[in-house]
């Protein structure tokens, strides 16, 4: 071995030890860059007003509370919907069905996860809003429940494989020792493998609304844009705006450092950090629940 | 009496699993039933000149190549960055890091990178790169963009596929006085390389469709020319279909779908590619 070749591989050491930290690096970056250009809206905009319940840009009206409540309904209803198809296909996929259809059900529900979502938004807006108008006799199809509906599809791909992985983890003991005393498939599913997992599909399901709450495309093309607090008992079959709809759509429109951009990125650092906190959850629910898993199993 | 309560169980054993067959069934046929709707009526707009000539009239004729030559330059711009640094930074995790604090942050940090909205990455690529770096709208600030979006999707896959390789691959190199990156390189990295691979094409795959983050980063409405540098901004498929779909009344419907089928297939098509890929390392693999 040369000496310019074991010189060659130290370099290389260090560079994987720097690019190692990089993500460390690149999320304080996005929180520094938030916070840089969104912290001064709480200078421009008081903080009354901020947190008011009118979002009129134009004359000045700059109150995201529709904004994080219409967010807040569309998630809602996606996860409603999500749930039990997610739920329910990653316990087929896992505990019912044979080998050879996972094969062919698994990879079809990855395609569904490769579909951009613009195009979900696009045959939303084609199809799928006009049938929901004609079905439901409203005046438009472009809604909270169109848009909960293509999100429940869109966070479907991650609430199974998450819930999938979560159940294939419970030990074959566990339901070994059910079937032996006598209980059916279905108790064994229902009473011992699915509360074994119980934790893991939590964070299958927070990983979902994570996912719903930030989409940003497919909301933004068939929630109608509406910026109005839905509080009514029919909103969800009205038009919402969603936080990420809001950003998407105006952004482009505005002057680098106006009131306006800076609200608009007001916006973002609370979308941070309530992916911040989806995430970080989601996270140490699964880790804690392996470390009880271990301990039982030990 | 007892095979009764038996019996009883047995039904609703019956009942359950077709309940659940039924659920996963109506999850499945819509996916199908939408990929088969979109080809079926985007497939006629689909010719050469489509692929290869400018829109004309206002994007309502003529073809979509500056939208399809846009997303490739984004898509291999996002390559370039995101490949050597993910790769990396999952070599260090799989068989550098030691479990301690640090690395329990950079695990957390990447879970976090991974769930941020696709729009506050365009928010962060327009402070950062578009206006501090003074890059302005161009397919280099949207690729950056895109890169550290694709990142943690490149680094947890490298990093499990790292991991799967049998400890000791490692022993008996090290124990033949081979160094740590002779060790990785010689020895472990081939043997993962078609995982690595794998996560590398899902991860540019997923930036090819993204939409949001290259909205005030690299895209724009309409091009007369072809990008000449990565310091223009250009068209991009996922952007145009919004365009298409939302801003321009009286859209011809068969241009729509034509171009909603393009992007499909360069998006799923990559993803069969990693899926083949993958099947095929599985089938081959000795260990």
């Amino acid at each position: 071995m040369s000496k310019a070749n074991q010189k060659g591989g130290q370099v290389i050491s260090s560079a994987i030890r720097i690019t190692g930290y990089s993500s460390i690096l690149f999320v304080l970056l996005i929180l520094f860059f938030l916070l840089r250009e969104g912290l001064p809206a709480l200078a421009s905009t008081p903080l009354k007003s901020l947190f008011s319940v009118r979002w009129y840009p134009i004359e000045g009206y700059f109150g995201i509370l529709p904004l994080i409540l219409g967010s807040l309904l569309v998630t809602i209803a996606a996860t409603l919907i999500a749930l039990p198809f997610g739920i329910g296909s990653a316990v087929f996929l896992s505990e019912v069905a044979p080998p050879w259809l996972c094969d062919i059900l698994k990879p079809i529900i990855e395609i569904l996860a490769g579909i951009p979502s613009v195009v979900l938004g696009f045959i939303g807006i084609l199809v799928f809003a006009p049938f929901i108008r004609r079905f439901l006799d409203i005046p438009t199809g472009l809604t909270a429940f169109t848009g909960a509906v293509l999100l429940g599809l869109i966070s479907i791909p991650t609430i199974v494989s998450v819930a999938e992985d979560a159940l294939n983890t419970v030990p074959n003991s566990y339901r070994q020792a059910a079937l032996a005393l006598g209980a059916t498939e279905w108790q064994t599913i229902w009473n011992v493998t699915l509360p074994a997992a119980k934790s893991g599909v939590l964070t299958a399901v927070m990983l979902g609304i994570g996912r719903s709450m930030g989409e940003t495309m497919a909301v933004m093309m068939v929630t109608g844009n509406a910026p109005v607090l839905p509080l009514q008992l029919n909103s969800l079959f009205r038009p919402v705006r969603t936080m990420t709809a809001t950003i998407a759509s105006e952004m482009g429109e505005v002057a680098a450092g106006s009131q306006h951009y800076e609200v608009l990125f007001f916006i973002g650092i609370v979308l941070f950090l309530l992916s911040l906190v989806i995430n970080i959850s989601a996270s140490l629910v699964s880790t804690r629940s392996r470390g009880r898993a271990e301990r039982l199993l030990s | 009496m007892s095979s009764t309560v038996m019996g009883k169980a047995k039904t609703l054993q019956r009942i359950g699993f077709s309940l659940l067959g039924l659920i996963t069934t109506l999850t499945v046929i819509p996916i199908i039933g939408l990929v088969l709707y979109i080809v079926v009526k985007g497939a006629p707009a689909i010719s050469w000149e489509f692929l290869s000539a400018m829109p004309t009239n206002g994007m309502r004729e003529g073809g979509i190549l500056p939208a399809i030559i846009g997303t490739l330059y984004l898509t291999l711009g996002t390559a370039v960055f995101a490949v050597p640094l993910g790769v990396l930074a999952g070599i260090y995790l799989a068989e550098y890091a030691k479990e301690s604090l640090l690395t329990r942050l950079i695990r957390i940090a990447i879970i976090n990178l991974a769930g941020i909205p696709s729009v506050v990455y365009g928010l962060f690529g327009l402070g950062l790169f578009v206006l501090f770096l003074k890059m302005g709208t161009s397919i280099l600030a949207a690729s950056l963009t895109l890169s550290i979006m694709t990142l943690p999707t490149i680094i947890s896959t490298t990093e499990e596929a790292l991991r799967s390789v049998p400890n000791s691959f490692r022993v008996v190199s090290t124990s033949l006085g081979a160094s740590k990156w002779q060790t990785v390189r010689r020895i472990t990295l081939p043997q993962a390389l078609p995982g690595i691979v794998t996560g590398v094409i899902l991860g540019v795959e997923r930036a090819a469709g993204e939409t949001a983050p290259i909205l005030f980063t690299g895209a724009t409405f309409f091009l007369p020319q072809l990008p000449h540098s990565p310091l223009d901004a250009t068209m991009a498929l996922p952007y145009h279909i919004f365009i298409i779909s939302t801003q321009i009344p009286g859209m011809p419907v068969q241009i729509q779908y034509g171009t909603v089928v393009v992007l499909l297939v360069f998006v799923l098509g990559m993803n069969l590619i990693a899926t083949l890929i993958r099947n095929r390392a599985r089938k081959n693999r000795q260990w």
